[in-house]
């Protein structure tokens, strides 16, 4: 049976009920729409929420952790062997959260095709003197232009130049909560007692805010050699080796390797933040769940104008098959019909769910904890679009398809008697 | 070649809603090529109910059809469109024309379907036949712009567009006033000896009846007169 005559017949019973086409079209834009933009817009939440982590975390951190020396003397020692030992004369020694050879590794890290980039780190735990109290903090030093390039350093730097921290000796960039503490302004100098006692001054060169306030009381930048002299050490400390990688998803897998092959802690992203994995993914399965009930609702719509039509159409239905039109023609041309309407409002949908979440994208959004963000976060990701189309099709064949078969089923006698 | 072109053979009829009743008894008979037959007989006797199985529509019943030869029993729903399309012009008592398409498209349709000449074949052929039928002129109207008798026509043009090998009419006059009732039996006349169209037409109209070549008349489900 010729493809254009089904068409034909098709589009002549769409446009003959034209006004009643468009409702059913409109439920399916409207669905589609409201599934596009609602995706986007909770993906870009999301994803803005797990920037705030995941921006900054390394994807994996090589450190060295103050461990119990794993062997005693006596142990070594051939007599006591098969003896239960309990003499621990051995303490953790105090260099240990050092890493070794730390150059080298990190050449051997920025020469691995994976990894994205590297970016070296000292952590200090230090007192900020206010008046007489101290308040404890952590100082960190880094690299700040790798820092910048990796982590987006400057982003979270609120006030102030981020390259200052570089290029000014004993510089800090105060977290926003610390420095509302101390009444620290920039460019004031401030005192922090090191762990071992020492005292220091700091220029303030910036604020940084990460927009966990929690981290910002706590936490403050410096540049590597600013913490190198800070701890009393020499210009290889370092406690931290961060590395980004081209793929997060390989962090696992890669971490086990670096553990292996520097005899080093590595700790990926996902084990370090599990439960942020977790309330991602639930977010985003919500989201995907209200969008699929949007759409499922709008197939009911079609269902229900196809049956209603079906039911207007039957003298129609019943004249086609008197002159010859089997039971699967007149399927064909219902199915049509439906996959017309979810075609057509599919790409209405998708049209206009583009534009309202461009619209969105418009709207002002500033928060005090998400200094980065001006306008509501949305996510353009095609594959919400691939989705809405595949499914504004699924759900119009499978309205269509009851209808359809109805219509296909009805006995022609039946009608032309009832008259 | 035989020139019968559709032979029943002990056809009957059940009815099982609400008590069983049997409508056709075993109903026999043959129509050749080229005939005008009327079927005539009382209110309720089983005429309607015939045409419909013959027509192919209705095919639950006993017995057996044979339409140009060929037996119509036990074959599949999509075979029977087919011969419909193909063998059988149907003419209803009311009109039944498509009012989402234009009165051409609607005689075009059924020759679509078939798909045996293109379309501008079967717009051609669509205009001649309405031309046969004097209702040319409406041609791009819609259907419900047109009288009663102008509707009658058109379907009778639509029955006409394959080249069927028989008109089958259920009280194709019984919605009409005298003059159309006339108007659309001269076609009949007409189409029976000048194209040599066979004819299986159930009227009640004992005057129209009378004028064609063969009448049968039905009574209680058996055939009385043939
Ligand atoms: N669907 C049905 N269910 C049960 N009985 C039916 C059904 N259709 C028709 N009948 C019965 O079958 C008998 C024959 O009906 P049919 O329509 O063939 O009569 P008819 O000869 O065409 O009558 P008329 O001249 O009034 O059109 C009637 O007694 C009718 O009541
Ligand atoms: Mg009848």
């Amino acid at each position: 049976m010729n493809v254009k005559l089904i068409v034909d017949v098709s589009r002549s019973l769409l446009l003959a009920r034209w006004k009643q086409t468009l409702v059913a079209a409109i439920g399916v834009t409207f669905g589609i729409t409201m599934f596009i933009t609602l995706l986007s817009f909770m993906s870009g939440l999301n994803d803005m929420l797990d920037g705030l982590i995941l921006n900054r975390t390394p994807h994996i951190r090589l450190y060295n952790e103050i461990q119990a020396s794993e062997q005693q003397p006596v142990d070594l020692y051939p007599a006591y062997k098969k003896h239960h030992n309990f003499v621990r004369s051995i303490k953790p020694k105090d260099e240990l959260l050092q890493i070794h050879n730390s150059a080298p590794i990190i050449d051997a890290l920025k020469k691995d095709s994976r990894v994205f980039g590297v970016a070296p780190k000292i952590t200090a735990q230090v007192f900020y003197n206010v008046g007489s109290i101290d308040l404890t903090g952590v100082i960190n030093g880094i690299d700040v232009e790798e820092e910048n390039r990796l982590f987006f350093f400057s982003t979270y730097v609120t006030s102030g130049n981020y390259i200052d921290l570089k290029n000014t000796p004993n510089s800090i960039v105060l977290g926003k909560g610390a420095a509302e503490k101390m009444m620290a302004a920039i460019g004031d100098i401030i005192q922090v007692t090191t762990s071992k006692g020492e005292r220091f001054q700091l220029k303030v060169v910036g604020y940084f805010q990460s927009g966990i306030s929690e981290i910002d009381k706590v936490q403050s930048y410096a540049n590597l050699n600013t913490a190198q002299k800070l701890l009393g050490e020499s210009t290889g400390y370092i406690t931290d080796i961060q590395v980004k990688l081209n793929d997060i998803l390989q962090a696992p897998n890669m971490a086990k390797e670096y553990h292996d092959k520097f005899n080093i802690e590595a700790i990926d992203i996902q084990t370090a933040n599990s439960q942020f994995e977790t309330g991602s993914s639930v977010r985003t399965l919500i989201s995907y769940a209200v969008g699929v009930t949007l759409l499922i609702v709008a197939g009911f719509g079609i269902y229900n104008i196809l049956n209603m039509m079906i039911y207007e159409k039957m003298d129609s239905i019943a004249i086609l098959k008197a002159t010859g039109f089997s039971g699967s023609d007149v399927n064909k041309i219902f199915i049509t019909i439906a996959l017309s309407i979810g075609i057509f409002g599919g790409a209405l949908g998708l049209l206009f769910g583009f534009g309202l979440s461009a619209l969105i994208d418009q709207i002002p959004f500033n928060t005090a904890s998400l200094p980065t963000v001006k306008t509501y976060p949305i996510n353009y990701n095609p594959r919400f679009y691939m989705i809405g189309g595949i499914f504004s099709l699924v759900t119009t064949y499978m309205a269509g398809y009851f209808p359809s078969r109805k219509a296909s089923k009805i006995d022609p006698v039946v009608i032309i008697r009832g008259k | 070649m035989s020139d019968i072109i559709l032979e029943a053979k002990k056809i009957t009829k059940y009815f099982h809603d609400p008590l069983t009743v049997q409508v056709l008894k075993e109903i026999s008979f043959s129509i050749n090529r080229s005939e005008f037959v009327s079927v005539i007989g009382k209110s309720g006797c089983g005429k309607s109910t015939l045409l419909y199985i013959l027509s192919t529509m209705d095919t639950d019943y006993e017995g057996e059809l044979f339409i140009d030869g060929m037996a119509m029993r036990n074959r599949k729903e999509a075979e029977l469109a087919k011969v419909r399309n193909e063998k059988i012009g149907f003419v209803f008592q009311f009109h039944y024309l498509l009012n989402e398409f234009s009165v051409l498209k609607n005689v075009m349709l059924p020759g679509l379907k078939l798909g045996k000449y293109s379309e501008k074949e079967v717009e051609h052929r669509a205009m001649e036949k309405l031309k046969i039928l004097g209702i040319d002129n409406e041609a791009l109207k819609n259907p419900n712009q047109l009288s009663g008798g102008q509707k009658q026509r058109v379907a009778i043009a639509r029955a006409l567009i394959n080249d069927p090998l028989i008109i089958m009419g259920d009280e194709p006059t019984g919605n009409l006033d005298k003059k159309n009732s006339e108007i659309v039996f001269n076609i009949f006349q007409e189409l029976a000896s000048e194209y040599h169209q066979s004819l299986l037409i159930v009227t009640h109209d004992n005057e129209f009846a009378a004028k064609t070549k063969r009448i049968i008349e039905m009574e209680d489900g058996n055939i009385i007169r043939m």
